[in-house]
């Protein structure tokens, strides 16, 4: 089962170390991870998606509140929740593959960023999936370099609402 | 006044009145300033043992114990003994030297990365930078220790910080932690359910953990148990959460622990684990405590409830407080007469019977025998190996405690966590029970006891081996010992007459009484060796 924690710390040296650590030392995935500062400079958002049964799932939870850095935990299913990811491709490419790689980008919308003589830098801005759908495409190609910020999320306004 | 004044001052706040350690130049600023304060300081004779005993003297009077050590070697040094706190949630405060603010991450002389070293050993952390934080960092590491689940806070502070002069010290009446507020109070709704399960019960059961202890909750405990007639069984660290030989008491549960208690657990049709984690070494097959049964779990970390195993009922408070709700609330339930009696047959059918060697001291009889001859209100330290679960088997607990590392099981405890605890109550009989190799981790600390006069009786149970080891060795190895013979110990008279200190020995059982009361009669530290069969076993 995926989750995904968003999970509001202390803006303090060393936190990334501690959550981080709590991850490994008991044993739980992170499939992805991404920090940054919310509206309050003091405290920073960390968006961690991990996977596990119910009862890690459980864990997870409330190792997290156990930490004096972490202010709140946010658990949320994917489903319920407005996910983007931002990724940057690197590809090499020719004469013969250009046209396909660009109608790649034009139906996944993603845009060309960047180029030279042999390369280009893709970027997408969207959902996991959408952008797994893209790496697949271009793998088809050749992809020189990947860099993907993981997985934000913020739960969805209906669920909000409740 | 700067940093380090600063630092003896929120401790004298706090009321500490010992600080166990051993310095360095980088804790020199504070073992200088605590010179003109009337804080005893006890030069233990290597950091692990500052800790264990800032752990004994904890466990005593309820309040974190302090320890203070260099940077670099000394503070890697305190790990260990901290570990161990953190497992058994002990509070204590560790304050760590470091070197000066400009070099940190710089690889310098003594330099080590403590607060990230320990980041899974401790509830909490500090880097001091800056000396104005000093009051506010110490009122909420003292309170973050000794609050919720209790552990282990450690406070790292650069030299310069403790030499930086601090402007207006002002030490704060209260903590302002927007992310920790444990919860004491249970949840009324849920005792309330466990009242009405209490009342359909036929065979409930309390299995009390370390948590009771260092919630003070025994007394209530022990007052519901009675009242209602609940049998009471404990695990290693709740030891003492009943008097040994109380009607309502059935024993330790757990692997070592009594088949009786373990049978009288499984048994049950309600099941109260209180301040217990559930964990393996108490109940190695956690489905057996769900089936057929109401699981009911109270302890003051959310986070261990349903780690191990899912409860019917989970209450999150501090045991004391719930069994405080539980006694004022009044309910209806069955006599439980038959269940007692069908425990006492247990108790009777499943009895241990052992075959000791009569050219030896039997453990068991001579614990036994040990316990009859303290006083009711003594403390009693068990280390780890073999002669802890002698110990928890054999020893009986009046008045008074009973105190091992259960969680992390370190060798060695006994003998400083001993210390912290006369230290702590300098009028209390204390015997600390160790094994020869264990004894030989800390017998450094024979040399404080008679530096500082902190005298505690300690037994070593000589085998000649690291006996559980080769217990363990014997049933799995078919006797293929590795690495566990002792030969080479030192003969512990002369090391006593090293120390001046009285010593004693006992070869089998014929005079055990007539020496054991020897050893105890006066207030002054002595050691009594006790030979006993290096082939016996615990199982
Ligand atoms: C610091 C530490 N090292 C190793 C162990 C593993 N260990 C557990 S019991 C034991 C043997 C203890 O021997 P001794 O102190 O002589 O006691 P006995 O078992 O003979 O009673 C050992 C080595 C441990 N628990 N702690």
């Amino acid at each position: 089962m995926k989750r995904i924690y968003s999970v509001l710390v202390e803006n303090r040296s060393g936190v990334l170390m501690k959550v981080a650590g709590l991850f490994c030392r008991r044993g739980f995935n992170i499939d992805s991870l991404a920090v940054g500062e919310t509206d309050d400079p003091k405290v920073s958002c960390m968006t961690i998606v991990s996977s596990g049964d119910e009862r890690t799932i459980e864990q997870i939870e409330k190792q997290l509140n156990k930490k004096l850095d972490v202010i709140k935990v946010k658990t949320f299913d994917e489903k319920i929740s407005v996910t983007r990811e931002l990724m940057l491709v690197k590809v090499k490419y020719n004469k013969n593959n250009r046209r396909d790689i660009m109608e790649i980008c034009d139906i996944l919308k993603a845009n060309i960023v960047d180029m030279s003589k042999h390369f280009m830098v893709i970027q997408i801005c969207d959902r996991p999936d959408k952008i797994e759908i893209l790496l697949n495409m271009l793998k088809e190609v050749s992809i020189v370099e990947v860099a993907r910020t993981g997985v934000l999320a913020l739960q969805k306004c209906s669920e909000t609402d409740k | 006044m700067n940093g380090a004044d600063a630092l003896v001052k929120c401790l004298t706040e706090e009321g500490v009145d010992t600080v166990f350690g051993y310095p360095g130049v980088a804790i020199c600023p504070f073992y200088n300033s605590i010179l003109d304060s009337d804080i005893r300081t006890v030069l233990i004779r290597t950091e692990q043992n500052a800790a264990h005993a800032a752990s004994g003297m904890a466990r005593m009077t309820g309040k974190p114990g302090v320890c203070a050590v260099t940077s670099g070697p000394g503070a890697t040094n305190v790990i260990t003994g901290i570990a161990t706190a953190f497992a058994d949630s002990i509070p204590l405060v560790c304050i760590t030297g470091q070197v000066s603010t400009n070099l940190i991450g710089c690889d310098v002389f003594q330099e080590a990365d403590i607060t990230g070293a320990v980041e899974s050993f401790v509830k909490y952390s500090y880097l001091v930078k800056d000396v104005n934080d000093i009051p506010r960092i110490v009122k909420e590491a003292f309170h973050i220790a000794n609050t919720g689940r209790k552990g282990p806070v450690l406070i790292d502070v650069p030299i310069d910080v403790q030499n930086a002069t601090i402007r207006n010290f002002k030490y704060p009446e209260e903590v302002k932690l927007r992310t920790y507020k444990p919860t004491v109070k249970g949840n009324m709704a849920q005792i309330k359910k466990v009242l009405a399960e209490f009342s359909k019960a036929k065979k409930p059961i309390i299995c009390a953990g370390g948590g009771v202890l260092l919630s003070e909750a025994q007394f209530e405990i022990r007052k519901f148990a009675e009242k209602y007639n609940i049998p009471v069984v404990s695990t290693m660290m709740g030891i003492g959460v009943m008097p040994t030989e109380h009607p309502m008491y059935f024993g330790m549960v757990g692997n070592n622990g009594k088949p009786y208690a373990n049978k009288a657990m499984n048994e049950s049709d309600l099941l109260i684990m209180v301040g217990a984690r559930v964990a393996d070494r108490a109940v190695n097959q956690p489905d057996l405590i769900t089936k057929g049964k109401v699981l009911v779990h109270i302890d003051v970390d959310p986070a261990e409830i349903g780690k191990n195993v899912g409860p019917h009922i989970p209450i999150v408070g501090d045991c004391k407080s719930i069994f405080e709700d539980i006694n004022g609330s009044e309910f209806e339930c069955n006599d439980f007469k038959a269940w007692i009696d069908e425990l006492n047959t247990y108790k009777k059918d499943l009895a241990v019977v052992r075959k000791p060697n009569p050219k030896y001291v039997d453990p068991a009889a001579f614990i036994d025998m040990l316990s009859k001859n303290m006083k009711d209100d003594a403390v009693y330290v068990a280390d780890v190996g073999q002669n802890q679960i002698w110990s928890c088997s054999y020893h009986i607990v009046k008045d008074g405690r009973f105190m091992t590392s259960g969680g992390m099981g370190t060798m060695g405890y006994s003998i400083p966590a001993a210390m912290g605890v006369k230290c702590a109550c300098p009028d209390k009989q204390v015997v600390a029970v160790c094994g020869d190799g264990a004894f030989q981790m800390s017998m450094c600390e024979l040399a404080t006891m008679r530096q500082h006069d902190i005298n505690v009786k300690i037994i070593v149970l000589t085998n000649n081996y690291l006996g559980m080891v080769r217990e363990y060795q014997h049933y799995t190895y078919k006797d293929a010992y590795s690495v566990v013979d002792l030969s080479g110990n030192p003969d512990l008279e002369k090391l006593s007459s090293a120390y001046d200190m009285k010593f004693l020995r006992l070869k089998d059982m014929k005079d055990a009484e007539k020496v054991i009361k020897e050893f105890l009669k006066k207030d002054e530290s002595a050691l009594l060796e006790c030979l006993i069969d290096p082939m016996d076993t615990v199982k």
